[in-house]
């Protein structure tokens, strides 16, 4: 194992796992937070709430965090590295047709949703965890639990501008996947001349279900409600 | 005569080769490392033997003018390369690729050499194997063969249409892990402007660096130049356009005598000249002539499009002429009938100079799929070039020069008559005769290379342990850097209008009209007087920009043009002098009353070896009786 | 047809570059883009002009001499093509085209459009190859090896060398180079004695040497004039990490 993440290589080994995480990780929440658009809220903070004090997601959380750190800071790494390659550009530099405009903009792609992140998080993880978020309770007080269903529709419904960023944020992170997922499998190796096809497309529709089914959440509390 | 010694082995043909290797000096592994050899060029010839020379612990050191030793013009081959493995069961034999390569050569080879070229095929076959070649395989895991050039059996190995490609990268590999081990020294973007001799030894060489153009000394106790052909005097050929003649030329001014100059071999199937800016000729395989029927219109310059001739009208002029062979009659035959053709008037294509190589009968026959499966990347290449498609309307092709079979003479340890100075290859003279089989170039410079050199190598270096390291500060190495350099001035002082390109071109077009398929006694003297106007023009008139310390192209051209004059005019002369048609060199004196080459044993049967005698002197001819004990000299017919 | 021609002019390594405009009038659609060149070349020379130095040999797509930028793609905008291969039917009268030499460090500019391409050389040196002395072989159809192999070995073989990738790369890597060789290597039985040290010691390589690393943006196996595929790439993966886990 001797200097393994110190080659390109290696780096990327690390892109590709922490990356896959994350799309395991973006799955289950984007699962959840579906369950805003089941019933009267009620569902959503039940599950909300199981999340926030099962163990195994506890346990799960920093890890979680610590993807996130280590996706972002070998991003960094290795894109001002390759950055360093070419000290003259090329003036004209014309498409051919193959290469994905995703693929070649990855840091930027992930640079924007990095913003969204911060703003997703002081929205509403921040305040849940830290802030004042009503209590509801139920189960004839068995459970007492935070009213997050209020918390999010309470920004939703007030503000379509948050619908907008949130709508743009999903995009920017589908077309971040739309590259990112059939990549990781490449760079683990797990590629042939067959399976680059099938990956391409079941990155796609991973991106697809992911970019979608976050946009559909506030535009549900938008035209809906 | 006493300048050609062959030093060719007695005794049974199969036995020469053994006896001989057990007759070679040796040298002890210790003293190897003090002893430096110098290898000229990286192509198949190049690699292979300074690879091997670095296994064997000599330190090597290696030369090109190419940025890389991948890309040199071996790169190129297509075809295959023979052995006489047997693999197909088809009762091959080392013999058998021996008497093919005699017979195909018109008997103007030794025997020995030959022989040993065929016995040393099969170890070339293992070796780039081993190297990782991917050789065309089975199912069931083993090596394919096919036959390749007209001959019975197939012993042709292949990698697609790329086996030289694929060859060249083995050597290369194998080249570049001796230079990781510190026994090679590779380098790059030199080329070779003269060889230095000591007391009658070839001991170093003067070169210049082409990036920046230091003119600089290497010393050796031995040089082997491996530099392939000079096809490219015709300025038109299917050779890399930066092939040159220039450090054969070069041993051959400073003693080395050049065998058999005049025999070139001029491939059918080249796609033709287009227009005047064309600088390179790209040769179509010659497996197309399998399914593709040769033919002009009966009616000379036909304004019709190809499609539009009946039947009727079409002259199938190799079916016509050659009824038993048709349209594969051997390269030589094809490209002097197409010419025969074209000179009558009835050539197609906006020059005249083509003829069509036609698929429609065979796409009928066999139907448009597996013409396509078979030629498909043929096809491809030839529409990216012409912009038409061989499935719509015929390909146009005309002959265009392509190997060398003459070359430095050697001696059967590969030494040419300067001791010290080897050549493998092209370079040499050795193995082909008058005429070169298909598949047989790279089993050639790559046995050369592998297993006969480093035997020979050692035996003449066997004498040189106690000659310390050459030193790069006497006279002998003064005297001919100053020479060099001499000339460079000279070059950039004419300072005339014309172009090196321009003049080249100029040369291959009197080269193509009065030394190419055909030959005459009146067009070769004529030659004779064009070039050497053309060449005194050419110091009148020429045009070099830029200066000798720099990245110059030009420069480089101009050097190679000059002496392209002087090689020219050793070809027309040994043309002139063999006045016998045979393999590749067809007299118009000499044929049948068909047409036909008609060779001339009791006259001709001898290696024409040619002395340089000082500038603006006749050059001395001497010869090579060739015997043949093992072979009965047969008349090759077509008909 | 007429065309205007943007072209790189730098003198040596050590100068500054610029750009310069060339207008090139009867130029015809048969002539291939070198030849193209040549003409223009030859109204320089004529007018007292230092010509445009450009590496070039075989012409005939298969010596990998031939490179440049060519209107914004490696060897220009046909699809498998090398430079030399490329004929000016492929662009319209009246066209400016822009060409560039490679850019990237790890291929200094030497002069004008040619490049110092060596690196891949230093790569291959550090282990693009199988240890073997002339005379050692065996017979060579004494291991047997899969069709299936053989083929693919032979499609990563095809590499020329020409650095296309590199210069299509935006991170001018070098891993589909590498890619190939490695895998060309590691499907024959016989490459497979020190598969794993060829991989580590032409990563390593790669890296010292200044090219950049994959981020697969599949420019490389667009641009490559044998089609090359980055399945190479993920095989290169694949024999890396295994080689790296068991030291």
């Amino acid at each position: 194992m001797n200097g393994i993440f110190s080659s390109s290589i290696g780096k990327k080994l690390i892109m590709s796992i922490s990356g896959l995480f994350l799309m395991v990780f973006l799955l289950v929440h984007l699962i959840v937070n579906l369950m805003l658009l089941v019933g009267n809220g009620e569902t959503f903070n039940r599950a909300a709430h199981f999340m926030a004090t099962n163990l195994a997601i506890k346990v799960v959380e920093p890890i979680l965090a610590l993807g996130f750190i280590i996706h972002i800071i070998y991003a960094s790494i290795i894109t001002l590295q390759n950055r360093k390659t070419r000290p003259i550009g090329y003036i004209n530099s014309s498409s051919n047709g193959v290469t994905s405009w995703a693929s070649k903009n990855m840091y930027i792609l992930g640079g924007t949703v990095l913003i969204f992140l911060v703003l997703h998080i002081t929205n509403f993880y921040w305040k849940l965890k830290f802030g004042e978020v009503p209590t509801l309770s139920v189960d004839n007080g068995l459970i007492q639990m935070e009213d997050a269903y209020s918390l999010v529709s309470g920004l939703f419904v007030a503000y379509w501008w948050f619908d907008l960023i949130y709508v743009v944020g999903a995009l920017l992170l589908g077309f971040h996947l739309s590259h990112g997922f059939w990549a990781a499998f490449q760079t683990l190796g797990w590629n042939n001349k067959l399976w680059i096809k099938r990956l391409e497309v079941v990155a796609y529709i991973y991106a697809i279900i992911i970019a979608t089914g976050f946009s559909i959440i506030p535009l549900y509390f938008l035209i809906l409600k | 005569m006493s300048k050609l010694n062959s030093k060719i082995p007695d005794g049974p043909l199969v036995d020469k080769w053994t006896k001989h290797k057990t007759a070679l000096k040796l040298v002890n592994p210790a003293n190897k490392s003090k002893l430096d050899i110098i290898v000229i060029g990286t192509g198949l010839g190049g690699s292979s033997s300074a690879s091997t020379l670095g296994e064997l612990g000599y330190n090597v050191k290696v030369f090109s003018y190419q940025d890389s030793p991948r890309r040199a013009h071996s790169v190129a081959a297509q075809g295959g390369i023979n052995a006489a493995k047997n693999y197909k069961n088809d009762n091959d034999s080392i013999y058998r690729l021996f008497y093919d390569m005699i017979k195909g050569g018109d008997f103007r080879a030794r025997e020995a050499n030959v022989y040993r070229a065929a016995e040393v095929s099969n170890l070339v076959i293992d070796h780039y194997t081993a190297l990782g070649v991917p050789f065309a395989r089975d199912y069931g895991g083993t090596i394919d063969n096919r036959s390749f050039g007209g001959v019975q059996v197939s012993r042709t190995f292949y990698a697609k249409g790329q086996t030289g490609q694929q060859c060249l990268v083995g050597a290369y590999s194998a080249l570049t892990r001796q230079i990781k081990a510190g026994t090679v020294t590779m380098y790059p973007r030199r080329d070779l402007l003269d060889i230095v001799v000591v007391d009658g030894k070839a001991r170093g060489i003067i070169t210049r660096n082409l990036v920046t153009g230091e003119i600089e000394r290497h010393s050796a106790h031995a040089v082997v130049l491996a530099t392939g052909g000079y096809g490219t005097i015709y300025y038109l050929s299917t050779l890399a356009l930066n092939s040159n003649a220039s450090a054969a030329w070069k041993a051959h001014r400073k003693g080395a005598l050049f065998a058999n100059p005049s025999f070139v071999q001029i491939h059918p199937t080249s796609i033709p000249v287009m227009n005047s800016y064309q600088s390179k000729l790209t040769l179509m395989s010659e497996s197309l002539r399998n399914d593709g029927r040769v033919w002009v219109p009966k009616q000379a310059k036909d304004p019709r499009k190809p499609n539009d001739i009946p039947e009727e009208e079409r002259d199938y002029y190799l079916e016509r002429r050659y009824p038993a062979f048709g349209n594969l009659v051997p390269r030589d035959v094809a490209s002097r009938a197409a010419k025969e053709r074209c000179d009558a008037g009835f050539g197609v294509g906006p020059t005249g100079l083509s003829v069509y190589l036609d698929f429609r009968d065979a796409i009928k026959k066999k139907g448009k799929k597996v013409i396509e499966s078979s030629y498909g990347n043929l096809f491809d290449m030839y529409e990216k070039i012409s912009g038409e498609s061989p499935l719509e309307t015929p390909m146009r092709i005309y002959p265009a020069g392509h190997y060398t079979m003459g070359g430095l003479w050697v001696d059967y340890n590969l030494m040419t008559t300067i001791p010290g100075l080897f050549a493998v290859g092209e370079s040499n003279f050795s193995d082909h005769g008058a005429n070169r089989l298909g598949a047989s170039s790279l089993m050639q410079c790559s046995g050369d290379g592998y297993f006969i050199l480093p035997y020979t190598i050692t035996d003449y270096l066997a004498d040189d342990i106690k000659t310390p390291r050459i030193q790069t500060n006497i006279p002998e190495f003064e005297k001919t850097e100053a020479d060099v350099k001499e000339r460079i001035k000279r070059l950039l002082s004419i300072n005339g209008k014309e172009t090196a390109t321009s003049f080249h071109k100029r040369l291959g077009k009197i080269m193509w009209d009065y030394c190419g398929m055909v030959r005459n006694e009146e067009g070769l003297k004529k030659a004779l007087v064009l070039i050497k106007e053309l060449e005194e023009e050419f110091w009148k008139n020429l045009k070099v920009t830029g200066t000798d310390s720099e990245l110059n192209q030009e420069l480089e051209k101009a050097g190679r043009v000059a002496d392209f004059f002087e090689l020219g005019k050793l070809l027309c002369m040994d043309a002139l002098n063999r006045k016998e048609s045979c393999g590749a060199h067809f007299r118009e004196e000499s044929q049948t009353e068909t047409g036909e080459a008609k060779r001339d044993d009791d006259n001709y049967s001898f290696v024409a070896a040619w002395e340089f005698k000082g500038e603006g002197q006749e050059p001395e001819l001497h010869k090579e009786e060739l015997k043949f004990e093992f072979v009965k000299l047969q008349e090759r017919s077509y008909k | 047809m007429n065309i205007k021609l943007k072209i790189w002019r730098q003198p040596d390594a050590k100068s500054n570059g610029r750009f310069e405009t060339y207008p090139l009038n009867d130029v015809s659609s048969d002539m291939s883009f070198l030849e193209m060149l040549d003409y223009l070349n030859n109204n320089l020379i004529k007018e007292g002009q230092q010509p445009v130095a450009f590496e070039h040999d075989c012409r005939e797509g298969i010596c990998g001499s031939c490179g440049m930028y060519i209107s914004g793609r490696p060897h220009g905008p046909q699809h498998k093509t090398t430079t030399c291969e490329l004929r000016m039917r492929e662009f319209k009268d009246g066209d400016t085209i822009t060409v560039e030499p490679w850019r990237a460090s790890a291929f200094p500019v030497i002069k004008d459009l040619i490049v110092e391409r060596s690196a891949f050389d230093k790569i291959m040196q550090s282990g693009g190859f199988i240890s073997v002395n002339a005379g050692a072989a065996q017979d060579a159809n004494s291991i047997l090896v899969k069709k299936k192999n053989a083929d693919e070995a032979f499609d990563s073989a095809t590499c020329l060398g020409c650095g296309a990738c590199v210069a299509a790369c935006k991170n001018s890597s070098a891993m589909l180079f590498i890619a190939a060789k490695v895998t060309h290597l590691a499907l024959f039985p016989q490459g497979q004695t020190e598969a794993e040290l060829r991989v580590k010691t032409m990563v390593a390589k790669m890296d010292e040497l200044g090219f950049g690393g994959c981020t697969n943006t599949r420019a490389c196996e667009a641009e490559c004039p044998k089609g090359i595929s980055i399945s190479n790439i993920a095989k290169l993966n694949r024999e890396f990490f295994v080689a790296k886990l068991k030291e």
